[in-house]
């Protein structure tokens, strides 16, 4: 096709480091002309950091980038898009009042003396959808348009720049099944004449679908790159994630008890599409008993979990905690009936960074008697609380209990939340995503108290995206893949590639769910 | 062990960079020292020979009518408290000139309307405007709640339809309004608010109770549960949900308030003794919206939207508007006033940007090349820039 030893793209030992952490740690990655290259990693894995060095977002600070053979400094999104890359990104950058044309030619309007000239921007824009079959219509305002269109638009953004090399961030998580293979039937066709793609993804059968070659990042690190057609989707895996476990989680046999929730045909309406983001989930958390809900992001644990904890609403199905039915009791009864919840999103749900420490420590519990005398917050009790707390969780701030939650480290701020979560009296630890973003020592402390909390009798429901962690601390695994639980599987039975089959949507095993549907 | 220390070094010194009482008050000092700077710059330009000894009248003016300062500060101390407050929340109360003159309507009401002892005439009259002022807070606070309609717009709309109707209201009544005169009758003695005795001034004891409420929200806001979830929903609405505190019955019991606080400065305001014997405050209905609602604005920016703060600086904006109607003795028109408030207003919010970059400045100075930042706070970091 093209000759060996011709890239167009060229990251040649890029090293990009944030403060206390490498995000890119001596990362190379070259793209031939007139090929699909995927970019895999876990989360975290820099992928992210990678892509936005090339587009100018960061500037790396070791190693060089050619383009073409020539070393160009990429400063700003500008120069990048001078240098013909255009990226879509995950989260789509888009005008949402705007229409489709006016989003396409923004930033390089054209225009006559300042005047603009939608003519020919016109024409310009319906010959591009024409020939690669990208149908839009371009007087439709974005926000009345779906997402794959939406995403159509950003990609018509990039044609209509006459870019060469494309980026594509992650680019299926949002799409129907249908709209993904529209969406690699349109990377083929754009490969097939000369342009270049970049494809970010962790979802391995797209992977050997499409790419030609595929670069492997780990914790920073480049794993190595590897010719699809010469690989299996099991090797991908293991490249992703590593053969050596970072470590064992100490933990012995689960003793399960009785049954503390029961979740059953549950449903939630997305809010994006019209689907149901989460559909017809059934399943049981017992006593003593950690059960990990594992899937690739974007599969509707985050409904699932919205609908479970009360922050959003269920369309269809029950939810029972201790022999309660909680469906559609408010936020405040499922806390008093049992529930404790790590959010996701530690700085949108689980903290008030502009509270004290000590505050943040009594979010669940100020209206309780303990706390409270009449309408007035007993702010001994909770000084005295929270230092208990900071003393028994080993929560680390500048000045203890009146530290501003903001100024704490990430690590400590999720300790916080964990031992307020903990602490509270609960029969049921929904922990979603616990460690993420958290260095290797306050993973395994996340992990020893979610061991803990079993241990003490509690159910636990890890919703998790690390492979590592969905073996390593869960003793029941479902897997969750668009929207409906896909297998139940054994961590000590299963493999991590058996395990990323499902999450892929590759295996399906639906004897389980059928059990519980005639319960 | 090492790495602990830089922690614990790094902590202290963001907490001093970080401090709230600390940046709100250098935040509003400096809005006040650079509005007066170009409030005088202003003065020079209009009138360079006088200039001086005006800017002299406007700091120094009020300290010559002291009671007066207090007696003009009541209102607004009033509209300050109840912008202030609902912004605790996160709720823009841009209303509180309609349910100031709500509360003052339902405050005349009761004078004209209600023969009572002199005694409790005047205690019922203020109730009377605290309601009004409840009522026409409580309806944008409605319409937030349930209906999801920006309360910014719900409370512009009733400045206007609250206005209107008392005009109309007082206009029809041929109790309360003096028709050749254009204004409202003279209210009995009874329901004026007893004097604090001082001659020349119409100082009364609206002031302390200003006061005193304005302390007692500071307890709200600071000591109970209330307040705790009130101040949590302000600052991140998500956690206050999380956390299943109900946020559709605080967003209305908090435009109540508001509304309440609104409500008796208009009652405040109508209800103070006349200087002279046997006459009394009036209003006049002529379909122009209480400036002392927006005055609260102003109030409450400077004061940071703390109930203490909020009481200085009534205060001080009252302190230099009757300084500035002194310029007039030197040949400045009193309006030279209404622009250096204007100044320091928009230097408040300036101010506020200003030390916020410029914590974030020294934090960095004071921690580039210790690699103590977790990544989460870089990122929450360029967050905030890129907004």
């Amino acid at each position: 096709m093209v000759d060996m030893g011709k890239y167009i793209v060229e990251m040649l030992n890029i090293t990009k480091r944030f403060p206390g952490i490498i995000a890119n740690d001596n990362v190379t990655l070259q793209l031939k002309k007139g090929e699909i290259h995927a970019l895999l990693g876990e989360n975290g894995a820099g992928k992210s950091t990678l892509m936005s060095v090339l587009f100018g977002l960061y500037q790396a600070e070791e190693g060089e980038i050619r383009i073409n053979g020539e070393r160009v400094e990429i400063n700003n999104p500008n120069d990048a898009n001078d240098l013909g890359i255009g990226m879509v990104h995950q989260h789509f950058k888009l005008v949402e009042i705007f229409t489709v044309l006016q989003n396409i030619i923004l930033g390089v309007e054209p225009n006559k003396m300042g005047f603009l000239e939608m003519k020919e921007a016109r024409k310009k824009v319906l010959e591009l959808s024409e020939k690669y079959g990208l149908k839009v219509d371009p007087d439709a305002k974005i926000e009345d348009i779906t997402v794959g269109m939406q995403q159509r638009v950003e990609i018509l953004k990039m044609l209509y720049r006459d870019n060469e090399i494309l980026i594509f961030d992650e680019p299926t998580a949002v799409l129907t099944p249908q709209e993904i293979k529209e969406l690699l039937q349109i990377m083929k066709d754009f490969a097939n004449e000369g342009k270049s793609i970049l494809f970010i993804t962790h979802k391995l059968n797209e992977i050997m679908e499409v790419a030609d070659r595929c670069t492997v990042l780990r914790k920073g690190k480049l794993v190595g790159t590897v010719d699809v057609k010469d690989t299996t989707k099991e090797e991908l895996s293991r490249m992703m994630v590593g053969r050596d476990v970072s470590f064992v989680v100490d933990k012995g046999e689960p003793k399960p008890k009785d049954v503390i929730l029961s979740v059953r045909d549950l449903c939630v309406q997305s809010r994006i599409h019209k689907k149901n983001a989460v559909n017809k989930v059934s399943f049981d958390v017992r006593q003593g008993e950690i059960v990990c809900l594992a899937g690739i992001d974007g599969n509707g644990q985050s409904e699932f979990v919205h609908a479970l904890t009360g922050l959003e609403k269920v369309s269809s199905g029950s939810i029972t905690l201790n022999g309660h039915d909680i469906t559609n009791l408010p936020i405040r009864q499922r806390s008093i009936l049992g529930m404790s919840h790590i959010p996701e999103d530690r700085h949108k749900y689980g903290l008030v960074l502009d509270y004290k420490l000590e505050e943040n420590l009594v979010l669940q519990r100020y209206w309780q008697k303990d706390f409270q005398r009449r309408g007035f917050i007993r702010f001994d009790k909770v000084r005295e609380y929270a230092e208990r707390l900071i003393d028994n969780y080993d929560i680390r701030s500048g000045q203890g209990p009146i530290t501003k939650a903001r100024s704490m480290s990430g690590g400590n701020q999720q300790k916080a939340i964990i031992a307020r979560e903990i602490d509270k009296e609960h029969e049921l630890l929904v922990a979603v995503q616990p460690t993420r973003g958290l260095d290797v020592g306050a993973i395994e402390y996340v992990h020893k108290k979610l061991v803990e909390t079993r241990d003490a009798g509690k159910g636990v429901l890890l919703v998790s995206l690390e492979l590592d962690e969905v073996m390593n601390v869960s003793d029941r695994i479902l897997v969750m893949y668009e929207g409906e639980i896909v297998g139940e599987l054994d961590p000590k039975k299963t493999s991590v590639q058996e395990l990323g089959l499902y999450m892929s949507g590759a295996k399906r095993n639906t004897a389980k769910e059928n059990d519980y549907g005639r319960e | 062990m090492e790495g602990n220390n830089i922690n614990k070094n790094k902590f202290n010194l963001k907490s001093i960079t970080n401090n709230s009482a600390f940046s709100s008050f250098t935040a509003a000092f400096m809005a006040i020292i650079l509005g007066l700077v170009f409030g005088f710059l202003v003065m020079l330009f209009a009138k360079p020979d006088t200039a001086v000894e005006g800017f002299k009248l406007i700091i120094l003016g009020g300290f010559r009518r002291l009671p007066d300062v207090f007696y003009f500060a009541t209102p607004i101390m009033m509209t300050g408290l109840a912008v202030g407050f609902a912004f605790r929340m996160g709720l823009f109360n841009i209303g509180a000139s309609g349910q100031y003159t709500m509360g003052m309507y339902f405050a005349l009401v009761v004078g004209f309307m209600f023969d009572l002892p002199g005694g409790i005439h005047w205690i019922v009259a203020i109730l009377a405007g605290m309601l009004g002022g409840m009522i026409w807070g409580a309806i944008p606070g409605i319409f937030k709640a349930y209906l999801n309609v920006n309360e910014v717009i719900t409370s512009i709309m009733f400045n206007y339809i609250g206005m209107f109707l008392v005009d109309m209201w007082i206009q029809n009544s041929s109790v309360m309004y003096v028709s050749n005169m254009a204004r409202t009758a003279y209210l009995p003695q009874t329901v004026q608010i007893p004097s604090l005795g001082i001659t020349g001034s119409s100082v009364n004891f609206g002031i302390v109770f200003a006061i005193i409420i304005g302390i007692i929200l500071y307890i709200i806001l600071e000591k109970t549960i209330f307040g705790y979830e009130l101040k949590a929903t302000g600052f991140n609405k998500h956690a206050s949900e999380y956390a299943g505190m109900k946020g559709k019955r605080n967003i209305i019991l908090t435009m109540i308030i508001a509304g309440g606080l609104a409500g008796l400065g208009g009652a405040f305001a109508i209800l103070a003794p006349s200087a002279i014997a046997g006459a009394s405050m009036t209003y006049e209905p002529i379909n122009v919206i209480a400036a002392n609602g927006f005055n609260g604005i102003a109030v409450a920016l400077l004061g940071n939207s703390h109930p203490l703060g909020i009481i200085l600086s009534a205060v001080f904006i009252s302190h230099i508007q009757r300084g500035g109607t002194l310029t007039s003795l030197v040949g400045f028109k009193p309006e030279i006033i209404d622009v250096v408030i204007a100044v320091i207003i928009y230097f408040s919010a300036f101010a506020m940007i200003m030390n916020s970059a410029l914590g974030r400045f020294v934090r960095r100075r004071l921690h580039s090349g210790e690699d103590v930042n977790t990544v989460d706070e870089v990122i929450d970091n360029d967050a905030k820039e890129a907004e």
